[in-house]
C-alpha cells in the first residue's frame, strides 16, 4: 500500500527533515510512526497525501508513484486516502453534516447516498445525533470524531493520522486509538503518527520509529 | 465447453469510462448538471448573505457599464433624428433643353414608380422661370432674354430606406447618365459630415466601452480575490480531502457571474431612468421644432446585450483572479 524508497526531503533553506527513509506497508496493515516533535513524522505523512514533494527517492501509494505525478492527478490520489489531523481542519462556519460531507460531495456523490452515508459515519464515530451543530460547540474530543467521521465518509483505502490524540485527555485517546483499530478491521491500512508510546506499546501493532529524519527501528510489537 | 462460459481469464480493467467514473474523474453527468446548479444557486446565496458589500460592487459594475450604455442610446436617438432629415435629401435633375415637356413628364412619372424613389417631381421650365422671376428679383433682366435659358427640372427625394449617403449616391451616379438628363445634383455634404461626426462619436463610445469594461474586469477580479482571501481556509481544506481546481474555482467564477450580472440590471435602471428624466425636455424641444420626435429606450437585444454581456465580463474577471490566486493557495 505504501513503499518508501531511500526518500530524502530538504525543505527550501537547508533543513533536512527525512534521510533516506526506506520501508513498506502492506494493504490492511496498521502502523504507528513514532519519534519526537521535529523527527520528520509530519513530513513523512505529507509526502503520502503529497502535500510536499520527495527531493530524493520514491514514493509509492496504492500503486501510484507519486514522485512523477501531475498536479492535476493529485486531487484523485487524496480522494483514496482519509486524512486526519491534530487540529481537526473543521470549517467552522458549516455544521456537523456539511463538514463530514465534504469528500463525497467533492467527489460528486449523488443527494440521497450522501446523506445516508455522512449519518453511517457520524454513527460509527457515535455522533449521529450532532449532526446539525456547529463545531465550535462541540468538546476537542467530538471534533477529533467529526474529522475522523469526515476521513472514513468517502470509504478511503489509507487512513493516515498526524497526531490524532495529540490534544485529548488519555481515556479519550484510547477512545480514538480504538476507533482506528475498528476501521483496520474492515481493511482499511492506518498510517498513525503519534508520539503517546504507552497507548503504542499497549495495543501491540507494528511500529515505525523515526529520529532525526532516520527510520533507527522497525520494532514490530507481537501480536 | 465455450470459451466464454468458463471465464478462464477475467477482464483485467473495466471500461476506461467506468474506471475513470469509480476513480472519481468522471462524475455521472446529472449529478454533475445537479452540482452546477447547486453551486450555482449558493453563489447567489453568498451574496445574499454579504448584501453591503454585494450592493457595492454591484453599483460599481452598474455605473461603469451604464454609461457606455447611455452613450449607445444617445448615438441611437441622435441616428433616428437624422434619419427623420434623410427625407429632405433631394437630387435634382437638370434635363437638357431640347427635350420636350411630354418627354419630361413621361421619365418623372417612370422615375417615381422605382423601389428606391419615394417622390419625383416634375418643375416645367416655365413654372421655374416665374418662380425665379418672383423670388430672385431679376425679373427685368430675364425679360431682356429671348428664350426661357431654364432647362425642365425633375425633383427626385429617395425613399427612407435608401437614403444612405452611399446608396444616395449611387443613385445620383446612375440618375447622371438616364438619357435626356444633362445634369445631375444632389448637395448632402452637410448629410456625409453629419454621419462622419456621428462615426467619431460612435467609435469615442466604443473606446469609453472598452474602456469602462476593463474597469469592470477589474471591480470583479478585485471582489473575488477579496473573496477568495476570505475562504483560504475552506480552500486548503477542500484541497486536502481531493478537491479539483474546477471544484475549488466553480463557486467564484459564478460569483463573479452574477456580479456582472446584477451589475448589468443595475445599468438599465440607471439608463432607464436617465432617459425618464429627460424624456420630458426633449419631448418640449421637439413639439417647439413641430416635430413628434420622442426619445427612445433600449430595445430588447440591446438589454440582453448589456445582461449577457456585464455577466460574461463578471465570467471573465472572476477568471482572471481565480486563476492568479487559487494556484498560490496549497495546504501545508
Amino acid at each position: 500500500m505504501i513503499r518508501f524508497d531511500e526518500v530524502q526531503k530538504r525543505y527550501p533553506g537547508g533543513h533536512e527533515a527525512l534521510k533516506g527513509v526506506t520501508f513498506a506497508i502492506d494493504k490492511g496493515e496498521l502502523v504507528f510512526l513514532t519519534g519526537h516533535s521535529g523527527a520528520g513524522k509530519s513530513t513523512l505523512l505529507k509526502l503520502i497525501a503529497l502535500i510536499e514533494r520527495v527531493s530524493h527517492g520514491q514514493v509509492v501509494v496504492d500503486g501510484e508513484n507519486l514522485t512523477r505525478m501531475r498536479r492535476a492527478r493529485v486531487p484523485y490520489l487524496r480522494r483514496r486516502l482519509g486524512i486526519i489531523f491534530q487540529d481537526h481542519h473543521l470549517l467552522y462556519d458549516r455544521t456537523v453534516f456539511d463538514n463530514v460531507a465534504l469528500p463525497l460531495v467533492i467527489s460528486g456523490v449523488p443527494h440521497v447516498e450522501v446523506g445516508r452515508r455522512v449519518r453511517a459515519a457520524l454513527d460509527k464515530v457515535g455522533l449521529l445525533g450532532k449532526e446539525r451543530l456547529y463545531p465550535i460547540t462541540l468538546s476537542g474530543g467530538e471534533q477529533q470524531r467529526v474529522g475522523i467521521a469526515r476521513a472514513v465518509v468517502h470509504k478511503p483505502v489509507l487512513l493516515i493520522a498526524d497526531e490524532p490524540t495529540g490534544n485529548l485527555d488519555p481515556d479519550l485517546a484510547r477512545e480514538i486509538m480504538q476507533l482506528f483499530l475498528l476501521f483496520n478491521q474492515v481493511g482499511v491500512t492506518v498510517l498513525i503518527a503519534t508520539h503517546a508510546l504507552d497507548l503504542v506499546r499497549a495495543l501491540g501493532e507494528r511500529v515505525l520509529h523515526l529520529e532525526h529524519g532516520r527510520l533507527d527501528e522497525l520494532r514490530v510489537g507481537g501480536r | 465447453m465455450s470459451r466464454s462460459t468458463r471465464h478462464p481469464v477475467p477482464p483485467r480493467r473495466p471500461a476506461t469510462a467506468k474506471r475513470l467514473r469509480r476513480l472519481g474523474a468522471w462524475p455521472d453527468p446529472r449529478v454533475y448538471l445537479l452540482r452546477h446548479a447547486e453551486v450555482l444557486l449558493s453563489s447567489l446565496g453568498r451574496l445574499w448573505r454579504n448584501p453591503v458589500a454585494s450592493l457595492m460592487t454591484v453599483a460599481v459594475i452598474g455605473i461603469a457599464l451604464a454609461l457606455p450604455t447611455g452613450l449607445h442610446l444617445l448615438l441611437e436617438n441622435a441616428r433616428l433624428l437624422s434619419g427623420g432629415w434623410d427625407g429632405s435629401t433631394q437630387v435634382s435633375l437638370f434635363l437638357r433643353r431640347e427635350v420636350p415637356e411630354a418627354e419630361s413628364q413621361r421619365l418623372a412619372r417612370a422615375l417615381g414608380e422605382r423601389p428606391e424613389i419615394a417622390e419625383s417631381t416634375l418643375i416645367p421650365r416655365a413654372e421655374a422661370l416665374e418662380e425665379f422671376r418672383a423670388l430672385s428679383g431679376f425679373g427685368g433682366a430675364l425679360d431682356a432674354l429671348e428664350e426661357n435659358p431654364l432647362p425642365d427640372v425633375i425633383v427626385v427625394r429617395p425613399a427612407p430606406g435608401h437614403a444612405a449617403p452611399e446608396e444616395v449616391e449611387a443613385l445620383v451616379t446612375e440618375l447622371r447618365v438616364t438619357p435626356g438628363v444633362e445634369h445631375a445634383r444632389l448637395d448632402m455634404q452637410w448629410v456625409k459630415r453629419l454621419y462622419a461626426l456621428m462615426e467619431i462619436v460612435r467609435r469615442g463610445v466604443e473606446v469609453v466601452a472598452v474602456l469602462l469594461g476593463l474597469a469592470v474586469l477589474l471591480v470583479v477580479g478585485n471582489t473575488i480575490r477579496l473573496d477568495i482571501q476570505n475562504r483560504r481556509r475552506e480552500i486548503e481544506v477542500a484541497k486536502l480531502i481531493g478537491a479539483t481546481d474546477a471544484f475549488i474555482r466553480r463557486p467564484f467564477l459564478y460569483s463573479g457571474a452574477w456580479y456582472g450580472l446584477f451589475g448589468g440590471v443595475a445599468a438599465w435602471l440607471l439608463v432607464s431612468m436617465a432617459l425618464w428624466a429627460t424624456g420630458g425636455p426633449v419631448q418640449q424641444l421637439a413639439l417647439l421644432y413641430q416635430s413628434q420626435f420622442r426619445l427612445v429606450a433600449a430595445d430588447a437585444p440591446t438589454v440582453l446585450a448589456l445582461l449577457v454581456g456585464g455577466a460574461l465580463l463578471g465570467l471573465l474577471g472572476s477568471w482572471l483572479a481565480v486563476g492568479r490566486h487559487l494556484r498560490a493557495i496549497e495546504p501545508s
